[in-house]
């Protein structure tokens, strides 16, 4: 243990960077013309490169901060680098998208980086004040970003998310005071202490229970998911296309350290709500996804399916034996999601037109004649989503799935790759449309967008041949 | 690099060589394409007879192997893993042998898309060799998984009307066999700390004896895999996906899905159900004989049915194939050794009845039985051709067909896993039954007055081109029907290794 009195800049380093650097911007961006708002972008993006680089410098180094309020391990660091990613990947999607919409403001810009710093903040987090803390500094921005169209959807999703959102944050906070109340402190390595020594009782049980419905809301798993398609569908593509990683990652990333750091001893009840929140979730979004017929309606479902086969890595947290892996294979499936998502969102940014068009699967028809490589890369991330070879998303479903039956829960796995099987429906008919259907689509031709689609396609092919590497990597991300 | 020049890395992946090749080329540039893939099949298949010329007839065990650590986090042990015994010898074989023939085949059948058709299927190539190769189960699981991909777009893509159906169908059918095979490998994974077969059998008997995998859980497992592949091979009653797809598929995708897709399922309960779970294989056989049987009579009676050429042959694969699986559950030498022959055995004769199909059917474009007749007169040789393969596939004495179904038959009579005659005796009858199928099919089509479609049509006899491709078919349904002897040599000794491995039945 460090000194209560340590106050370790460097372990946040990369934090601090960002959120200077995104003042500074804020300045900047004043002085930059209306067109030229690209320069803003750039500079964004260039931050967040800059910071992944410091990031990339503490791998393998450990230690924590402000007397123990943030910590600096394996876990945060492989969480950083993929939120760093998903930064990158959200301002790359959106750089001509917005100009395209006429929604070209430095701001937004600025506002991605503010959340990425919320969301590094986080994974960073070791005291219930700073998930707070982080959970607004993540979510704020996104309420922004959300209505940013300024058109009735636009502004219905921002309004609903953030009402829903607030509340979701209430949880948070009734969650952490309750908590509070039974144990005497916030940090979470001191909840645990105190918790095993059997002070707590069910105040401690229901103040975890709300915070699982606060981080439940951010990660949109059943039954805290009505806001997600609604949401998704009204915000900005290429803010969706943000959120539904960046969120998610970040919700995953507090549930998995708080609930593995502070709560292993109420396990025994906390694993049966997992399980069946798992279990809802896989259900309910594989299963209304198949009536969709507004892609961006389906991705959201699908990514609510997606939150509930990563949830199953969480259902045996308090068994010591495989811990380790199960948080690994989350991880591990929260990159591979990540991928495949900003790969799917951008052939999505590619069709869609303005006033909202060409957001029908039907309007992929004929996609792949015309455009057979933007097609053959939508079908690897089809194929990726269903968990099929060769995809990063079978190597992903099977570290999970392997994950789960090594804890003990053979049930969950198996209503995991039955919902797999319904989940190759609707995702077969993006590919039925693309190939199979005759139709004359127009595509917006885009360089960061091509460069997006190009990369992500590429590496959830090529990484899945080698998985070794992020084997590795998602290994050392495994909490203490 | 040294693993990427071991003999079945080069079998299994050279196809991809051309696959890149076609990717940079024109797609304007047809007859280019065509040829490329070509020369890469052959190539292929030099390969493949290159293997053979390497592999020891008289070892039962796994030969040529590569094998390199490919996972080895934690306890997961994959490896990438190829090697070839007596058990796959033939069908890796028979994939280098039917791909360029399928190929060949779509010389003027196809010209929509043609480079796409082609990268599809070498890449199903790739797929197939793969399943037929591997020895880790986490390896056999993805090419397994892959092969679904390329033959969903060869039959969504250049199909028959129903074609998005079929392939819809077909994917999710073989997914929803292969999801509960993968609890199953991945039960085993864990209990083993492996994945590639060999450790695993070394393994497991201590695991079935010490009771920390039950005679329930084994069955469990057993039932899993066993899903998967009966799905694909198709047993009755999880047939129905397979009319649809062979009617639907273009005539190359049909070959190849008869003559190879297939022979995966079959294939898959020999390398692994038999081997993983041995007392749960002897427990099962009698049942599996019984949906065999059912599997045998069903699909001669309902093939008799049909109106279509192609979906009578469909249905006649049912039939066969449950022959197939008759023989492998006998679990005596006779009958493993006949059922492998006669996964060879199909794979040619029916491939060769599909590639016939679609070549009058490319001059007619129809398959109904009831426009033709009196076509003998016209297309001579295509008759000739046609009445062999039908004959073979009928099981005439003298050619492929027969030694196949009478070793099964012999293997099966004396069964003690099937512990019952009877079964035999009634498959027998399915033999009768091929015959009235497949000649009442003959009469309608060749012999007689002349139908509506061969009088309207100015219908020309085989080309050379057409009878290059089906006379290798030709030279080894002769071959094996007359002197099996080689080819039961070849599998001879892994096969008794095989049922030795099985508990001594009382």
């Amino acid at each position: 243990m460090t000194q209560p009195t340590n106050i370790d800049y460097l372990t946040i380093l990369p934090l601090i960077i960002l959120i200077a650097w995104s003042c500074v911007l804020l300045l900047v961006d004043l002085f930059i013309p209306k067109t030229r708002k690209w320069i803003t972008a750039l500079l964004a993006a260039g931050g967040l490169a800059v910071t992944l680089i410091f990031t990339a410098l503490q791998i393998g180094k450990s230690s924590v901060g402000f007397n123990n309020m943030v910590v600096l391990d394996g876990f945060s660091i492989f969480a950083n680098v993929l939120l760093l990613l998903s930064g990158l990947f959200g301002i790359a999607l959106a750089h001509g998208y917005v100009k395209r919409m006429g929604i070209q403001r430095g701001e937004y810009f600025i506002l991605i980086i503010f959340s990425v710093t919320g969301m590094m903040l986080m994974a960073q987090a070791a005291d219930l004040i700073i998930v707070f803390l982080a959970l607004e500094l993540l979510s704020i921005p996104l309420y922004v970003l959300a209505a940013f169209t300024r058109k009735v959807e636009s502004e219905e999703s921002g309004v609903k998310y953030f009402l829903l959102g607030a509340f979701a944050t209430g949880f948070v906070v009734y969650g952490t005071a309750l908590i509070f109340g039974s144990t005497g402190t916030t940090s979470l390595t001191a909840i645990a202490t105190a918790a095993s020594n059997g002070t707590s009782g069910l105040l401690l049980s229901i103040g975890a229970a709300l915070l699982l419905v606060g981080f439940g809301f951010k990660v949109a798993a059943v039954p805290f998911h009505m806001w997600t398609p609604d949401v998704y569908q009204g915000a900005p593509t290429s803010v969706t296309a943000f959120m539904s990683s960046g969120a998610k990652i970040a919700g995953f990333v507090a549930l998995l350290r708080v609930f593995a750091t502070a709560f292993p001893s109420i396990s025994s009840d906390m694993t049966n709500i997992l399980w069946v929140m798992s279990a809802l979730t896989m259900i309910v979004g594989n299963f209304v996804a198949i009536s969709q017929t507004n892609i961006k309606r389906m991705l959201a479902y699908s990514s609510i399916a997606h939150a509930g086969y990563i949830l199953m890595a969480f259902v045996p947290y308090g068994n010591k034996a495989v811990v380790a892996t199960s948080i690994t294979a989350g991880l591990f499936y929260l990159l591979t999601y990540v991928l495949t998502n900003f790969g799917a969102w951008a052939v999505v940014i590619s069709l869609e037109k303005a006033e909202g068009k060409g957001l029908e699967i039907s309007d992929y028809s004929g996609l792949a004649k015309k455009y057979p490589a933007l097609a053959a890369a939508m079908a690897i991330f089809m194929l990726s989503f269903i968990g099929f070879p060769p995809t990063l998303g079978m190597v992903g479903k099977f570290y999970l799935f392997r994950a789960a039956i090594e804890g003990g829960f053979s049930g969950l796995a198996i209503l995991g790759v039955v919902t797999s099987l319904v989940s190759a429906y609707y995702y077969l008919r993006v590919v039925v449309n693309m190939y199979f259907r005759e139709g004359d689509p127009e595509i917006e031709r885009e360089t960061w967008l091509t460069i997006t689609t190009g990369l992500t396609a590429v590496a959830t092919v090529l990484l899945s041949f080698v998985p070794q590497l992020l084997f590795l990597l998602a290994n050392t991300a495994v909490l203490k | 690099m040294e693993f990427l020049l071991q003999p079945l890395t080069l079998l299994t992946f050279f196809p991809l060589v051309g696959v890149l090749v076609i990717l940079f080329m024109n797609s304007e540039s047809k007859a280019a394409i065509r040829w490329v893939a070509l020369a890469t099949s052959l190539v292929t298949l030099g390969i493949s007879l290159w293997v053979l010329t390497m592999f020891t007839a008289s070892n039962p065990d796994l030969q040529l192997e590569a094998k390199y650590a490919w996972i080895t986090v934690a306890d997961w042990n994959i490896k990438y893993y190829l090697a070839v015994d007596g058990l796959s010898i033939l069908l890796v074989l028979l994939t280098a042998f039917l791909t360029p023939i399928s190929l060949l085949s779509t010389w003027t059948a196809v010209e929509d898309r043609v480079k796409d058709f082609m990268i599809f299927f070498l890449l199903l190539e790739v797929g197939m060799m793969g399943v037929f190769l591997a020895q880790d189960l986490f390896l056999f699981y993805i090419f397994w998984e892959f092969t679904l991909v390329p033959m969903y777009f060869l039959i969504g893509l250049w199909g028959g009307p129903r074609r998005v159906y079929a392939a819809v169908k077909f994917f999710l059918y073989t997914m929803a066999g292969s999801i509960l095979m993968l609890i199953a490998i991945l039960f085993l994974g864990i209990q083993t700390a492996t994945f590639n077969i060999p450790d695993m059998l070394a393994k497991l008997p201590a695991l079935y004896s010490d009771g920390t995998i039950t005679a329930g859980t084994q069955m469990l497992l057993f039932v899993a895999f066993a899903a998967a592949f009966a799905i694909k091979v198709p047993m009755w009653p999880l047939h129905s996906w397979l009319p649809d797809a062979h009617v639907e598929a273009p005539t190359a995708g049909s070959v190849i899905l008869a003559g190879v897709l297939l022979k995966m399922g079959t294939y898959g309960f020999l390398r692994f159900n038999m081997q993983l779970f041995p007392n749960a294989t002897v427990a099962a056989a009698p049942w599996i004989a019984l949906l065999a049987t059912i599997g045998i009579i069903y699909g001669a009676a309902v093939s008799y049915a049909q109106q279509d050429v192609k979906k009578l042959v469909a249905y006649s694969s049912v039939s066969h194939l449950g022959f197939v699986m008759l023989g492998l559950f006998a679990l005596n030498p006779e009958g493993v050794a006949g059922a492998i022959l006669q996964m060879i055995n199909h794979g040619l004769s029916t491939g060769a009845l599909f590639l016939l199909i679609g070549m009058v059917y490319e001059q007619t474009h129809t398959r109904e039985i009831k426009v033709y007749g009196g076509l003998w007169k016209i297309m001579p040789i295509f008759g000739t051709i046609m009445l062999i393969a039908s004959l073979s596939s009928m099981g005439l004495p003298g050619l492929n067909g027969f030694v196949g179904e009478f070793t099964i038959l012999l293997g099966a009579f004396g069964s003690k896993a099937i512990g019952n005659p009877w079964f035999a005796g009634i498959s027998a009858i399915g033999v009768i039954m091929a015959a009235v199928y497949i000649l009442y099919m003959f009469q309608k089509v060749f012999l007689g007055p002349a139908g509506e479609i061969t009088h309207h049509h100015e219908l020309k006899d085989l080309n050379w081109r057409e009878i290059i491709t089906v006379l290798p078919l030709l030279v080894f349904i002769f071959w094996i029907g007359l002197y099996p002897a080689p080819f039961f040599n070849l599998l001879a000794p892994a096969v008794g290794k095989l049922i030795n491995a099985l508990p001594l039945l009382p």
